[in-house]
């Protein structure tokens, strides 16, 4: 059995335990240690994505306990995907962050692996609990990461979010211990196979537990009656924890893909299954919201954090389609966009700098000093994001919008009307903000001096390396798109997972119940 | 014991709930503590009930289910650690925000005076 899969956790938590104890080196060997470990994650991501031409799951029981008793962790594309994004974008913010973010509060770098840590578990994990174990790492990470620097702001925000997630931990344990007590197993591939073997009168209780499920993901992923700690949230971070956090939602869509495809999608598909029937419409409201907060919006920042929410409506309307082509193309989209609100976060601070007291609000003020540089900058991102050719913003949305052309076969017109008008919508609306947003922070001037602060060449250098990626997303989209296909198919035969899982297996998954 | 089990969780999920409804961070982490209460009682119960059983497997067959007692303990440590957390948090927000009100500032405080 090879050691690769568990290395994405140990590694962050090796360096992050590593450097709480050295917290007195200094920043530079800090620094490197962080970088490295990112560096060797995403290694690890890409050698873990290179052997699944041979075998599709990566399977690693650990202390050798076979499942379905101990815990398991399993690769397969999906976490691949989210593995070698996660490592990427943690780079970009990693090495943002080390021109002075890290500097504002004690242990940047320790809490930026911890959080790291609990991505990649929770990516990794074939084990519902254990799911649970990796949010909550994740979730302590991102408070304190979120409170970094201080002020009356962050500790505001931070309440909510806090207060908001510890609800959710509770609903999470609800769920769990429900489908517990119905199943008695907490292994995904095994609860799913006895999910199926469920007794009539114990499916209304897994109904229930699946329901509850989607609310604690659904608080995660931001969708529609639960997205209201979003923007706070993200407004009140500082750049690059902002720009990380633009995976954090991807995680509770990850986990939503995950438990739903596999634990109650076994038996009647992703599709039919209970929470898929409720996310369309909820999908839909998310980004009719989103929509309505990014014209709103009076600075920067906030402006991205309402696209974090429209990228999460969109996202979230393809894969309620539950098409092959639809999940391949939300998967494209999900990369794409969360590179992209990233690079807008750290854009926003990089403009917020050259601006004095006028911040990134959208007023006008005295000229930048980098005003053409941020300005390019600023036209290429908010096209990608916006979705005009011939960046990845638009390969993602046209392969979306033919997915559910596909798709909408046999539930009518209706539905793929709705989505085309919404998407297209969505599209037009972001670019008269961004419009908006871009004459008054790089056209209008008033005629003070201009600030004489310069761009840290780091800090745009990462930005720029960002929208170069937005460019080789789209002009190298082919592999990508192999890959998202090969996920998506394995996404929806999760009977393939779970045989994969029983040729490790000690006995039958599923098998002789135990009598509580 | 079951009716008893089951009231008992009913009233701290209630009790939670309202209190984390509360305008106060004081009253919120009461809350949160009820509810972390009541969540723990209802993972626990759900290896079912059972008397004067063993939590191993001594072969005999009668024993009570070992592992929501594993799984509870663990809720029990990250939720005693975030506990620890939000009062940290609630103290160091009514110092920098000057009140204790959820959102930093009572929005009813001008017209109470």
């Amino acid at each position: 059995m090879s050691h690769l899969p568990i290395l994405p956790i140990l590694l962050p938590l090796l360096c992050a335990a590593l450097l709480i104890l050295c917290y007195a080196t200094p920043l530079a060997v800090q620094r490197l240690v962080s970088l490295a470990s990112v560096a060797l994650t995403l290694v690890v991501a890409l050698a873990l994505g290179a052997g699944l031409d041979e075998h599709p799951y990566w399977l690693y029981a650990l202390g050798d306990w076979m499942p379905p008793f101990g815990i398991l962790l399993v690769v397969d594309h999906l976490s691949v995907l989210m593995l070698t994004l996660t490592a990427v974008l943690a780079g970009f913010c990693t090495l943002y962050a080390c021109r002075g973010h890290d500097r504002q509060g004690a242990h940047f770098h320790a809490l930026l692996q911890f959080q790291l840590a609990g991505l990649n578990g929770a990516f990794v994990t074939g084990d519902l609990f254990n799911l649970f174990v990796f949010f909550e790492v994740l979730l302590i990470a991102s408070y304190a990461l979120l409170l970094q620097g201080g002020g009356a702001a962050r500790g505001r925000a931070g309440l909510h979010y806090v207060v908001l997630n510890l609800t959710g931990s509770a609903i999470f344990i609800l769920a769990l211990g429900l489908l517990y007590g119905m199943t008695g197993t907490l292994n995904m591939a095994d609860m799913a196979v006895r999910i199926g073997q469920a007794p009539e009168a114990d499916r209304a209780l897994i109904n229930a537990a699946s329901m509850l499920l989607l609310v604690v993901f659904g608080t995660k992923a931001a969708l529609l009656p639960l997205l209201f700690w979003l923007p706070r949230a993200y407004i009140a971070a500082s750049a690059p924890v902002a720009a990380l956090f633009a995976i954090m939602t991807k995680v509770g869509i990850y986990a939503l893909l995950r438990v739903f495809a596999l634990v109650f999608g076994l038996q009647v598909g992703l599709g039919e299954t209970q929470a898929w029937q409720w996310l369309w419409p909820m999908a839909l409201a998310t980004l009719a919201v989103g929509i309505v907060g990014v014209l709103g919006a009076s600075h920067l920042r906030g402006m991205t954090a309402y696209m974090v929410i429209v990228s999460v409506g969109t996202l979230l309307a393809a894969l309620s389609l539950a098409t092959h082509q639809a999940v391949s193309s939300a998967l494209f989209y999900l990369v794409h966009s969360t590179l992209m609100t990233a690079a807008f976060f750290l854009m926003a601070d990089l403009v917020a700098r050259q601006r004095g007291e006028a911040r990134d609000h959208l007023v006008v003020t005295a000229a930048m000093k980098n005003r053409l540089t941020l300005g390019i900058l600023f036209f290429v991102a908010a096209m990608a994001l916006a979705g005009l050719p011939p960046l990845s913003g638009f390969v993602s949305k046209l392969w979306m919008l033919q997915a559910s052309a596909g798709g909408a076969t046999e539930s009518g017109g209706s539905q793929q009307g709705l989505f085309w008008g919404l998407l297209l919508l969505s599209g037009f609306v972001m670019i008269i903000a961004l419009s908006r947003a871009g004459s008054k922070l790089f056209w209008r001037q008033s005629p003070e001096r201009a600030h004489n602060r310069r761009a840290d060449p780091v800090r745009l250098g990462v930005v720029m390396a960002m929208i170069l990626a937005s460019v080789l997303l789209s002009v190298m989209a082919s592999p990508l798109m192999d890959f998202t296909q090969a996920t998506a198919r394995s996404l929806l035969s999760p009977q393939d997972y779970v045989a994969a899982v029983q040729s490790l297996a000690d006995g039958p998954l599923g098998g002789p119940p135990d009598a509580p | 014991m079951e009716l008893l089990m089951a009231i008992s969780i009913g009233v701290l999920t209630t009790c939670g709930l309202y209190l984390i409804l509360r305008a106060r961070t004081f009253p919120v982490v009461l809350g949160l503590t009820l509810l972390s209460h009541g969540v723990n009682l209802f993972l626990f119960s759900m290896g079912r009930l059972t008397l004067e059983a063993p939590a191993v497997l001594d072969g005999s067959g009668n024993h009570a289910d070992p592992l929501p007692q594993a799984l509870v303990l663990t809720a029990i440590v990250i939720g005693f650690a975030m506990t620890a957390f939000v009062v940290v948090l609630s103290l160091r927000a009514a110092v920098e925000l000057r009140s204790d009100h959820v959102d930093g500032a009572d929005p009813d405080e001008d017209r109470r005076l």
